[in-house]
């Protein structure tokens, strides 16, 4: 009996062990992944290179027009994704009767766009963005060929879409976290629901939408399949001027440098640099996310 | 409430909620959009008798050549399929124990402060873009497997699956940490009073409990390892060849969309063909996901009643 008990110990310490091994493994994987980017790129990266174009056929140079394109795509997304996407969960946490077919319809779809391949999104930019919307502009407006091309404009649309379902997700789950008596307090003193949501519920849920908005552009900032064909360009010796334009960036970029290029030699070392540059990029803004997200549950739990 | 609002405050209220609805409905216009025009796309392979000149939905499945560019262009889907499905399996033999290990121990085992390290961990690895990944793949990971087993082809489909095994775990972790968590409590104590172990408790009775969630997280984590497209394209070598060997250079349908469709006469059957796989992966993975997240819903149902 004793010795059974005592068996049965040392095999809980072994199995526990095993799970702990594989907890240690992931960190083990994120460490190893990190410190190699870091020690292959840290070297390349110089003022210059952050702030020149590529030179001598992209063998030599910076990557600003990359890192400009980035931001620029990343902004148009923004501004259309943020108030759909917060709107919808509103709706969904709101206004929506729970049990209903359409609040049912609207989660399916919701759960279904962020399970569809990214690369499925790109085909869906160039056929419905590009070939649909675009060229029936361009007939409309007696243009040449203004819309119906690859450019930033249908591109961060693209990857609007794509981030629709994680913007909505961290909104709703921020309307949650909003104690349904701050609601009834609002609405018993006569205010409407939408006074309600706006003066009560939203200013709360602010820092939940903040983390969406700020995991929503390091996604943004770092998909390559969705813009392939809807925008992002090998080289451009101009930067863009209007959405409208094709757009360089960073994540298409890196996978330019290191697979498409004739002289892959000269042209890794710049990958490798722009690989620590988006990585650096998508780290902080994840590490962002992370401290508003343990500030807000600290402050809830204070609150309460 | 409308009652005390003014009139005026009423309409605008009414506006603002159709205004609401309507963001909503962007949702469901969404993946309607997708589907159309992925399939508005495709549709020639069907019905266009010059596309169905080259290609056609029963060739697809005929032969093992993938050889879209050729005087005479052969378009079977038999060799990318494959290579989607080692490239997978591999991914997830490599995934699945970790991320569920890892979920296990942190929902059973890990005490409060590493319970909460491990998260944002996990979070970190879920934000690392996959170009990155599959650059670390194709310059770092590949070198340094291929020395220490003597591969001979350096970019294969064991270096894709283990690339792509990384990106997966996040999701597996989280979907699959979310489940054992929401295990009642009661579970727990009714077997440690009974004697079990943490360990036996932990492994007959919570993880079986948690069974339909775990499956859940297994299939979500596979619908993204299907669709995940830069780790594959830059890691697994590209040759589409219909082979077993998990050492030899392979391409999954998702790589051959991206490597193709940029250099792809506008109209061609070549073109429509790329929609099509497109479809079969959004289908696939379309499938996948809504059992994926029925069996979620069933366990929620199985834990706190009917009703979520």
């Amino acid at each position: 009996m004793k010795r059974a008990a005592s068996i049965n110990r040392i095999s809980d310490r072994i199995n526990i062990g095993l799970t702990g091994l594989a907890t240690v493994l992931i960190f083990a994987i994120l460490v190893v992944i990190l410190g190699t980017l870091v020690a292959g790129g840290h070297k390349v990266i110089t003022w210059e290179f952050l702030t020149q174009p590529p030179r001598e056929g992209m063998t030599k140079g910076g990557i600003f027009p990359a890192i400009f394109g980035m931001v620029f795509s990343v902004m148009i997304m923004l501004i259309a994704v943020l108030p759909v996407g917060v709107s919808a969960a509103i709706y969904l946490h709101e206004y929506a009767k729970p049990g209903h077919w359409l609040t049912k319809l609207v989660r399916g779809a919701v759960n279904n766009l962020a399970g569809v391949p990214s690369i499925v999104f790109g085909l869906f930019g160039l056929g419905f963005f590009i070939n649909f919307l675009g060229r029936g502009l361009d007939a409309s407006l007696g243009k040449e060929t203004l819309f119906g091309q690859p450019c930033i404009l249908w591109a961060a649309l693209t990857l609007a879409l794509l981030n629709l379902p994680m913007i909505i997700v961290a909104t709703e789950e921020a309307l949650r976290a909003v104690p349904q008596t701050e609601r009834a307090g609002a609405l018993a003193l006569g205010a409407t629901k939408w006074q309600t949501i706006w003066h009560v519920v939203l200013p709360q849920a602010l820092p939940g939408i903040l983390t969406g908005t700020v995991l929503v552009i390091s996604r943004g900032a770092g998909e390559v399949a969705p813009i392939m064909f809807t925008g992002a360009a090998y080289f451009l010796p101009t930067l863009p001027k209007v959405p409208t334009d094709q757009f360089m960036t960073l994540g298409y970029h890196i996978f330019v440098m290191s697979t498409q290029s004739p002289d892959i030699e000269a042209t890794v070392p710049i990958a490798m640099g722009a690989t620590l540059v988006l990585l650096s990029l998508t780290i902080a803004l994840n590490m962002v996310a992370v401290v508003i997200r343990t500030r807000t549950r600290k402050a809830l739990r204070r609150g309460r | 409430m409308s009652l005390k609002a003014g009139p005026f405050k009423y309409v605008g209220e009414e506006l603002i909620a159709n205004a609401i609805r309507l963001a909503a409905l962007v949702a469901i216009a969404g993946i309607v959009l997708i589907f159309l025009f992925v399939l508005k796309e495709a549709m020639p392979v069907l019905f266009d008798k010059a596309v169905q000149q080259e290609a056609t939905v029963a060739g697809y499945f005929r032969g093992l050549d993938w050889q879209p560019v050729s005087d005479l262009p052969r378009y079977s889907f038999w060799p990318i399929i494959l290579g989607t499905l080692k490239v997978t399996l591999i991914a997830l033999l490599f995934a699945v124990p970790v991320a569920v290990g890892a979920a296990l121990y942190s929902a059973e085992f890990a005490p409060v402060w590493l319970k909460e390290a491990i998260k944002p961990m996990v979070e970190i690895l879920a934000g690392i873009p996959s170009v990155v990944l599959g650059f670390f793949a194709l310059i770092f990971m590949a070198t340094f497997l291929q020395k220490l087993f003597g591969w001979h082809i350096r970019l294969n489909a064991v270096n894709a699956g283990l690339a792509l095994g990384v990106t997966v775990i996040p999701p597996i972790y989280s979907l699959c940490e979310d489940a054992i968590s929401s295990v009642p409590q009661s579970f727990r104590e009714a077997a440690l009073g009974l004697g079990a172990t943490p360990w036996q408790t932990a492994i007959n009775v919570v993880l079986p409990a948690a069974l339909p969630g775990v499956s859940a997280a297994i299939l979500l984590g596979m619908g993204r390892a299907i669709g995940e497209t830069m780790v594959v394209l830059m890691a697994a070598g590209n040759a589409p060849q219909f082979t077993f060997d998990l050492l030899q250079s392979t391409r999954t349908m998702t790589a051959t969309i991206a490597a193709e469709l940029g250099e792809v006469v506008f109209g061609s059957a070549h073109y429509h063909t790329l929609f099509f796989l497109g479809l079969l992966l959004f289908a696939v993975t379309f499938v996948i996901n809504l059992v994926s997240w029925s069996l979620f819903d069933r366990l929620m149902a199985k834990l706190y009643g009917a009703k979520k």
